[in-house]
């Protein structure tokens, strides 16, 4: 069996302006009807398996955003929604702004859009559904386990320095 | 133990999952419907445990772990009791046990919304247990007897002497089947809800372990309904099966009806039920009975 079967997603809202979660709560929405697919939103890290990020991180939720990806039991693929969440998008130059998702937490997969459209975000949850079956056959032969975020941060330091 | 009796334990052990999974995987498909949706997969239910018992091995704490064994593992004991037709008051108090397990669970996460959850469940516990308790003692008056396997013996269906414990245990089986209220800790609804409350801090196998709790906790459930319509008569059997499947399909109808009640307003009708269904039930049998 596998685990893209029952996905169950956790969605945080950075910074967004909020355009990005209307979209994301509508496609969730019973309207949509997602639980046909098995998907259930959870509000809760520690049961959820995919990650749904928008808007971009700011100085004061960096901490938020790395501590519920830290809670998250592997496998767990995370999901940046909006150009905010790619990489800042218009807020990018502000002042409390750190950037993207991926500045404090890796993702899996971006989903550009602004806001992202309810078709793209299917995509993307489709896209994420495939590397959450590659990432639970990993876990299962060879051990696998994601980054934490403070092993994240070692590594785009060393990245910056390189 | 007779042979059909250890047959019936085993079975009991082994397809519970299987059966409760089934039974869940059409109540959402139902649930679903009746909100005029499709509704997931009938398999769904499974998925999801399967699912959880695959993910990494998380706890807060080491203490979290032993807790929640516990649990399950008296949850499936007091089942076992039932279905080996052992002692009904015995089969309650290991449920009770059971349920202590899994709030001393939530509390020792040490975290908010896990104690919230974990107090709600003690009221909640407080909204069901006395009539699960009178039920109990329902069953001893109308039947002489404590034990399962003896219970089931008579020529009449117990319902028949119980019909207002019936009422009140139905009245709390929509509390154990997590149904309703719909801001209990870990009511099937709202995941939003104090972010599950009870089970808010247990993630993969543990938290797999405390579902797989809930389901040999909800065939328990469904085995005690069935008693109230099993007799001597073997056919019997399908009868309460037939009644169990409407009971089933009964609660989907009433929390699609109200799907937002809130704990208070359980709390105090549990109570109202319990004290005038089965208490007038209670007076009566023991009037008649001197
Ligand atoms: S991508 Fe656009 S809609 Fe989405 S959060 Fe950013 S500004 Fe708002």
């Amino acid at each position: 069996m596998r685990i893209s079967k029952s996905p169950w997603l956790l969605h945080y809202d950075g910074s967004s302006c909020n355009g990005c979660d209307i979209e994301v709560l509508a496609a969730t929405t019973p309207r949509f009807d997602v639980e046909r697919f098995g998907i259930i939103n959870t509000g809760n890290p520690r049961h959820a398996d995919i990650f749904l990020c928008t808007g971009g991180v700011n100085s004061q939720n960096q901490d938020v955003v790395r501590q519920i990806y830290d809670q998250m039991p592997d496998p767990k693929v995370v999901l940046a929604c909006g150009i905010c969440a790619c990489d800042g998008g218009i807020f990018k130059e502000c002042y409390n702004i750190l950037g993207g998702t991926d500045t404090v937490i890796p993702v899996d997969v971006y989903v550009p859009g602004c806001a992202v459209r309810p078709e793209a975000l299917i995509d993307g949850v489709v896209k994420a559904l495939k590397i959450l079956d590659e990432k639970a056959d990993k876990m299962k032969h060879g051990g696998y386990r994601s980054l934490t975020s403070a092993e994240y941060a070692e590594k785009l330091k060393e990245g910056e320095n390189a | 133990m007779t042979i059909t009796g250890t047959a019936v334990l085993l079975i009991y052990l082994i397809l519970t999952p299987f059966i409760v999974c089934g039974f869940s995987g059409v109540d959402r498909v139902v649930t679903a419907r009746m909100q005029g949706r499709k509704g997931p997969g009938l398999m769904q239910p499974w998925y999801d445990l399967v699912k959880l018992f695959s993910k990494e091995t998380t706890s807060v704490n080491d203490i979290q772990k032993i807790l929640v064994m516990a649990h399950c593992f008296f949850a499936i004991f007091s089942g076992a009791i039932f279905f080996a037709g052992g002692d009904i008051l015995l089969v309650l108090f290991a449920l009770t046990m059971a349920e202590v397990f899994l709030i001393l669970a939530a509390y020792s996460a040490n975290a908010a919304y896990s104690e919230i959850g974990a107090q709600r469940e003690l009221i909640q516990m407080m909204a069901y247990e006395p009539i699960t308790l009178l039920t109990a003692v329902g069953f001893y008056l109308s039947a002489g007897t404590f034990r399962v396997d003896e219970l089931i013996q008579g020529d009449l269906p117990l319902i028949v002497k119980m019909p207002g414990f019936f009422i009140g245990f139905y009245y709390i089986l929509i509390i154990k089947f997590r149904k309703s209220p719909f801001d209990l800790a870990t009511s099937h609804h709202a995941h939003q809800e104090v972010i599950k409350g009870l089970t808010g801090d247990l993630s993969g196998p543990v938290y797999g372990f405390s579902e797989l709790a809930e389901l040999y906790e909800e065939m328990l459930m469904l085995g005690i309904s069935g008693l109230f319509f099993i007799t001597s008569n073997p056919l019997s059997f399908i009868w309460a099966f037939v009644a169990v499947i409407i009971i089933l399909f009964s609660m989907s109808l009433i929390d699609n009806i109200f799907p937002r009640v809130k704990w208070e307003v359980l709390l105090t009708t549990a109570w109202i039920v319990t004290l005038f269904a089965g208490g007038g039930n209670l007076a009566v049998l023991g009037a008649v009975g001197k």
